[in-house]
């Protein structure tokens, strides 16, 4: 990353937004999630939160322990490649692997998400399984991770008419992202199968298998073994 | 401190009214996994229900929208209701707001609907019980998280919100002329200009800061939407990015939203900045047909603000309260 293209910004009373680009990459996304690792260190006790995205990042502070002078200088430090020890460490994230019984049993828009992009089924299980999917960003209900980019054959638009209900679990692509569906809810992404490891769990520890920067493969798994794991129909 | 606790005993739900939701500070450094804040919306009564029950800062308290809670204490404790003015009673006697009382086993706290203002807090003393979830007890219905069973529901008649029994203490009352004024229903608030500002020309600034805008009743935890002169942005969507408390969305009708406790994490509405911490406890007050007015004050100004504020906090002392009532 050149850090020419990073500008900061103020967001609010205590918190600041850098702005790494203009269009998610993975050059971006590494550059959000090292840059997070370095701030948190670096802010300590001052930090209150940190929210990176797809190609920017929240700092939110402490104005009792610092200001937005301080926080800028920090900022900075943390953009400066010169004191990055190792780049390729930190920005790559986790790969994590996350099962899903493909299906029109358990993805009732696959079909239609097949014939519309003029593919068979099967190749729409293939190539959703041939990309190393970056977590760009988390939000809209806990746990809820945004992945990306999903192959432009099969990319499809969110639905006219979301469903009043998602179940736990679904997989699902909108225009060029994918997701899983951490909890039952609302939602207008086409449903492509079922994941039956859970991407939001308050009681466990972390609650959350990724996070922002980490990569994701999906692996089909049948309907057996998606039963066996404890996937619910 | 003298205390005794089982999970059977404190103040007993009688009626929750409109709708009431346990809160404490809130629920921080946990957007990455996309849970937002909660806390209490009226940031300033809720520290004055705790600062008067002789509690540290942040013990979780009620929240109490409109009004309409009715309790009933099987301990022996002192309690302070602030916020919005609403009659309060205990034992059938009228109570004052923004002081406290010791209460007795048997007593019957009720509270009456909002004349002015519409979020009350009712701290006890040494806060409420409550198992927290991700590091705060404050009720999120959005996220099902938090609250007394964890799950995000609001107060609901027959649950038990435990506390420990307490001796009875001087009563502290805030002076009167202390005290926030919500009758005026209408609010100025403080903006600090940021995210997106570049794409809101200084024509649509000028807007938006010299019009009077109007709260609706599309108006809740998540956010306060306004309407008014319709303000346009020269982009109708960003890539989606972190939202703090306060943020100033305006979607493609031009109509701007006020992101609050319960906000979502991210977003991809063009942003004008944020409304001041201090004056969200404000605008949380109003009603919806209230007006609200912009102003625009640098990051240093806002920073000077908190500042004082909290000094002001530390330094307002309340009254001890020696006649007997």
């Amino acid at each position: 990353m050149n850090s020419a293209m990073q500008t900061i910004s103020v967001a609010g009373e205590n918190a600041l937004v850098v702005y790494f680009g203009d269009a998610p990459s993975d050059a971006v996304a590494s550059a959000v999630a090292s840059s997070a690792e370095k701030l948190r260190q670096a802010l300590g006790d001052s930090l209150i939160d940190l929210v990176p995205s797809y190609a920017s990042l929240l700092v939110i502070y402490d104005p009792f322990r610092t200001d937005h002078f301080a926080v800028r200088n920090a900022i900075r430090r943390a953009l400066d490649n010169r004191h990055t020890v190792d780049p390729s460490q930190s920005s790559k994230g986790k790969l994590i692997t996350l099962p899903v019984y493909y299906g029109t049993e358990s993805g009732p828009d696959l079909q239609q998400l097949a014939d519309n992009a003029g593919l068979s089924i099967d190749e729409v299980v293939t190539i959703h399984q041939q990309t190393d999917y970056r977590v760009y960003a988390i939000g809209f209900a806990p746990g809820f991770a945004y992945l990306g980019e999903v192959d432009p054959r099969i990319a499809a638009p969110r639905l006219a008419t979301p469903r009043q209900k998602v179940p736990r679990g679904a997989v699902a692509i909108a225009d060029r992202q994918t997701a899983v569906y951490p909890a039952q809810s609302p939602g207008g992404w086409n449903l492509i199968g079922l994941c039956p490891e859970r991407m939001f769990d308050p009681a466990a520890e972390p609650s959350m298998p990724v996070q922002v920067g980490d990569r994701v493969r999906f692996k089909a798994i049948d309907r057996d073994t998606f039963v066996a794991m404890g996937g619910v129909l | 401190m003298s205390s005794q606790l089982t999970a059977s005993s404190g103040l007993q739900v009688i009626n929750p009214g409109i709708f009431s939701l346990i809160q404490d500070a809130g629920r921080f450094g946990l957007h990455g996994i996309g849970l937002t804040n909660g806390g209490p919306l009226d940031s300033n009564a809720f520290r004055w229900a705790n600062r008067l029950c002789a509690n540290p800062q942040g013990c979780a308290a009620v929240e109490v929208t409109i009004g309409g809670l009715v309790l009933e204490a099987t301990v022996d404790t002192t309690i302070a209701v602030t916020g919005a003015s609403a009659p309060l009673t205990i034992n059938g006697h009228a109570c004052e707001l923004w002081r406290s009382y010791s209460i007795q086993t048997g007593a019957r706290i009720e509270l009456g609907f909002a004349t002015s203002g519409s979020r009350i807090y009712l701290a006890v003393a040494g806060g409420f019980h409550i198992e927290p979830r991700f590091n705060s007890v404050s009720t999120v219905p959005r996220e099902s998280l938090g609250g007394l069973h964890g799950d995000g529901s609001p107060l609901q008649a027959g649950d038990m919100l435990p506390c420990e029994s307490q001796r009875s203490t001087t009563p502290l009352s805030l002076a009167a002329d202390l005290r926030p004024d919500y009758s005026t229903n209408r609010a100025l608030l403080r903006v600090i200009l940021g995210y997106q500002q570049a794409l809101f020309s200084d024509l649509q600034k000028q807007l938006f800061f010299t019009s009077d805008y109007q709260v609706t009743d599309r108006s809740d935890r998540m956010g306060y939407r306004l309407k008014g002169t319709a303000i346009a942005p020269s982009a109708d969507g960003i890539l989606s990015e972190g939202i703090c408390l306060g943020a100033i969305q305006v979607p493609a009708d031009g109509q701007p939203i006020v992101l609050l406790n319960d906000r979502q994490t991210i977003g991809g509405y063009p942003k004008l900045g944020s409304v001041l911490s201090l004056d969200i406890a404000k605008l949380a007050q109003l009603l919806p047909g209230a007006t609200v007015n912009f102003e625009a004050i640098s990051i240093e100004q806002a920073h000077n603000a908190l500042m004082l504020d909290q000094q002001y906090f530390e330094r307002c002392t309340p009254e001890e309260i020696l006649t007997n009532d």
